[in-house]
């Protein structure tokens, strides 16, 4: 499956995807490394593990790439009292290693970066780093936008590359520590789902209705063992 | 190079840790049969700390959980997927057919959305309504009293609602619907639409001691810690070890072949050791196929011998044909009202969806047969790579501005979280002769075991019930006052209808019947060509139901489990 294609769906939430997964033959040594490392490895298998070193150890972007990318990735995010930026984030870390796991992303980022010198040379004699925020600005302004019913395809080069960027960015950043927090989601712990609170309700015109909540779970007794009549009724 | 033998004779070689395997081997090691199970894959238990996926935040994987590894993302439980390295499948005449793999102890269930459905009594004899495929040698009565025991065994949420083709069980109490489900029931009903609670096999209650309570963290494709979601390794193998059966499992072993005698009965299988990658041979009474439908006839088609020149089981010629998978169709849609939501509170639920729509067309008036149900998907999740793609594409549905850099994307990603709602349709496609998996002469697998070839067509009437998906979830989405997003694919896209093997319900490989010349099995899963060789995947099965196959599986795995056991006793095996 084309990558892209795998992205655009990922957009769409669906799980379509679709790349070689090797096979898992743990020896005993490996095995142990994985219990070491368990808390940082997310339940790798060894082989997932060695790639996931394999990728960390090579570096794609070069000094002056990720100094740019520092910029704009800050540009998309920027920090203030109220907000952490993309660098607090640690954003274009996460970028270097995501051009290597999707190699198919690294021509549009890194001719983008080189075409986004190239225009700041021409217009104002300096690359991008070293521009003032207004005229880093004014470069961005005229790629920063696009018109969704024109296709992909058909937009051009340097549109696509911010879009990209862009959404490197967002989702580098929020599915950081500090972008979660601000985001505001509060699941993954353990809970106890007792239906949606009253005021978010009537925030959006919904309501329970009481026949359905008669068939669902009682919280109080979910720690008693089910039981049931021969019809199937539950008795506990 | 010399095979090893094992000079242990076990009752029963079970091949395969699924959903099939799994329950096979605790009937039979429950009833104190010596049981060998070989898995294809590594050990896997959610409760040691160095397999959990579940609970972890996304910045503890590099790629924030991409599925670039992990064909469902890096969080996803299942080894494996559509491709495995070094065991390729190859394809017929340009068709098409994905087929999802998963080598590790608990299989595919490791990776399913727990979606727990059973049969009902016209699933079982849909030749009877509508003239297509075949009926089932069984009908519901038959499986009813197992169903029964799977429900209580492992516990399965629901209501019994009194339906003609949705038979009621014994549930635990659903959860609670979320937000974007009570939209759902309310735009579903307007286009008359039943909706009811979902049917999951999660433990909003405990049912015994050793398995935990489900703690809503919406995360079962993880895998359970506590073992509050249905898997085999969890709720069927461990719990068969752990009260004290014969049960000896031999992981990251490869079933070659069922091995035969002179007389041309099963003797055991050889396999090869991923590890030492040496080929080893064990014994057994009775041999028990749960490999997956597919895995398992294709050891029936590479166990060739003089009495068996066709393969096992295949002297009709059936292993392989009639291979089917549910039909998958989705859209999703953004809906306005949805928007500007609050983060109070925690809405991860179970992993999956607290309500769905079981099949509710009058088909004498459709251009298709058989149906499909509805699962819905949405709301406030956690975030993950592709969280924030196309941030504030939405805007063009209010003419403002889309694209941007700056504080107003941080507005615009907050504005629009849990906002999107989206809708899957899972059917049933008609079995056909001319669906079918057999060996490719040509290609061997890095075991050296020849590989599967497929060959499947989608038809006209499947096609006809993806259009009739996408025209029905249009309708519900713009009754929730939404805007399907995308254009809704055409002829040319087959209505969105997705590959054949994409819903990883492939069934049928096997099927059971009466007749030897047009059957592989017999009603209790026993080969019709060797009395000790049992199929209790997916194999045996005559039609796929407009139901995930599961629950079903599990159910005839236990019926011919029991078979097993009895026909032990009388020394008829």
């Amino acid at each position: 499956m084309d990558r892209r294609k795998s992205i655009k769906s990922l957009v769409l939430g669906s799980v379509a995807g679709g790349l070689a997964l090797h096979g898992c033959k743990p020896g005993d040594e490996q095995m142990e490394q994985v219990v070491e490392q368990a808390e940082v490895f997310y339940g790798r298998t060894p082989e997932e593990r060695e790639l996931d070193a394999e990728l960390q150890k090579e570096q794609f972007f070069n000094i002056h790439e990720m100094a740019t990318l520092a910029i704009l990735c800050d540009c998309i995010l920027p920090g203030s009292e109220e907000y952490k930026s993309a660098m607090d984030a640690e954003v274009p870390n996460f970028i270097e290693f995501m051009v290597k796991d999707i190699p198919e992303m690294q021509v549009n980022l890194r001719g983008g970066l080189m075409w986004l010198d190239h225009q700041c040379n021409a217009r104002f004699g300096a690359e991008f780093i070293s521009l003032e925020q207004e005229k880093q600005h004014e470069i961005l302004d005229e790629i920063a936008y696009y018109d969704p019913d024109i296709p992909e395809e058909e937009r051009p080069a340097a549109v696509n590359f911010f879009s990209l960027l862009r959404n490197l960015t967002l989702t580098g950043f929020y599915t950081s520590k500090i972008g979660i927090e601000e985001l505001g989601y509060k699941g993954n712990m353990p809970n106890v789902w007792d239906g949606v609170p009253e005021d978010v309700l009537k925030q959006h015109g919904v309501a329970y209705e009481e026949e359905w909540l008669a068939k669902c779970i009682d919280q109080s007794k979910r720690n008693i063992v089910a039981k049931w009549d021969d019809e199937g009724n539950l008795i506990t | 190079m010399q095979i090893i033998e094992n000079a242990k004779v076990y009752d029963a070689i079970v091949v395969g840790s699924g959903a099939g395997g799994g329950m096979a081997t605790k009937v039979l090691a429950d009833a104190g049969l010596s049981v060998a199970v070989v898995e294809a894959g590594p050990f896997f238990d959610p409760a040691d700390p160095k397999h959990q996926t579940q609970l972890k935040w996304p910045w503890e994987s590099p790629r924030r959980g991409a599925p670039t590894v992990r064909p469902f993302g890096d969080f996803d439980a299942a080894y494996g997927g559509w491709e495995i390295e070094g065991e390729p499948y190859t394809h017929k005449d340009g068709t098409k057919f994905d087929w999802y793999r998963s080598h590790m102890l608990g299989g595919r269930t490791n990776h399913w959305g727990r979606i727990s459905l059973r049969f009902g009594p016209k699933d079982f004899k849909h030749k009877n309504v509508d003239g297509y495929g075949e009926n089932w040698p069984i009908g519901y009565e038959d499986v009813k009293p197992y169903y029964d025991k799977v429900d209580k065994l492992i516990g399965v949420f629901g209501t019994n609602e009194g339906l003609p083709n949705d038979p009621d069980g014994f549930f635990l109490p659903p959860p609670k619907p979320r937000l974007h489900e009570l939209f759902y029931i309310r735009g579903a009903r307007k286009s008359k639409i039943p909706v009811y609670p979902s049917r999951m096999s999660m433990l909003t209650k405990r049912i015994n001691k050793e398995r935990g309570v489900c703690f809503y963290c919406g995360q079962c494709s993880r895998a359970c810690q506590v073992y509050a979601d249905f898997s085999a390794g969890t709720c069927l193998i461990f719990p068969a070890q752990k009260s004290g059966g014969q049960v000896d499992l031999f992981v990251n072993c490869v079933v070659r072949e069922v091995t035969t005698d002179n007389e041309g009965r099963a003797t055991g299988v050889s396999y090869i050791n991923k590890e030492d990658r040496k080929e080893y041979k064990l014994k057994g009474r009775v041999v028990v196929l749960g490999a997956s439908a597919c895995s398992s006839a294709r050891i029936l088609l590479n166990s060739k011998s003089s009495q068996h020149p066709n393969g096992l089981g295949n002297s009709s010629d059936h292993v392989g044909k009639y291979l089917h998978d549910s039909t998958g169709g989705d859209r999703v849609g953004f809906i306005p009202d949805l928007m500007n939501r609050k983060v109070s509170y925690n809405e991860d639920g179970v992993g999956g969806m607290h309500v769905y729509s079981p099949w509710w067309g009058d088909n004498s008036k459709l251009n298709f047969p058989r149906g499909y149900h509805i699962e819905i998907w949405g709301g406030m999740g956690m975030p993950n790579y592709g969280f924030g793609f196309n941030v504030n594409e939405f805007n063009k549905f209010f003419g403002t501005k889309v694209g941007g850099y700056g504080d107003v994307l941080r507005s615009d990603v907050k504005k629009y979280y849990g906002a999107l709602v989206g809708l899957s349709g899972r059917g049933e496609s008609i079995a056909r002769k001319e669906n079918y998996c057999e060996i490719d002469p040509s290609t061997v697998d890095q075991w050296g075991i020849p590989v599967l070839r497929f060959h499947y067509k989608w038809s006209d009437l499947e096609r006809n019930q993806a259009k009739h998906m996408q025209e029905t979830f249009a309708e519900i989405i713009q009754n929730m006052g939404g805007t399907p997003l995308g254009d809704m694919p055409g002829r040319d896209q087959d209505y969105g209808l997705q590959n054949p093997g994409r819903i990883i319900h492939e069934v049928g490989t096997t099927r059971m019947g009466d007749d030897p010349k047009t059957s592989v099995t017999n009603k209790f899963q026993q080969l019709h060509d060797v009395d000790n060789v049992f199929v209790v995947d997916a194999g045996p099965f005559v039609s796929q139901a407009d139901k995930n196959c599961t629950w079903t599986i599990l159910a005839l795995s236990w019926r011919a489990s029991d078979y097993i056991v009895d026909q032990l006793k009388k020394q008829n095996l």
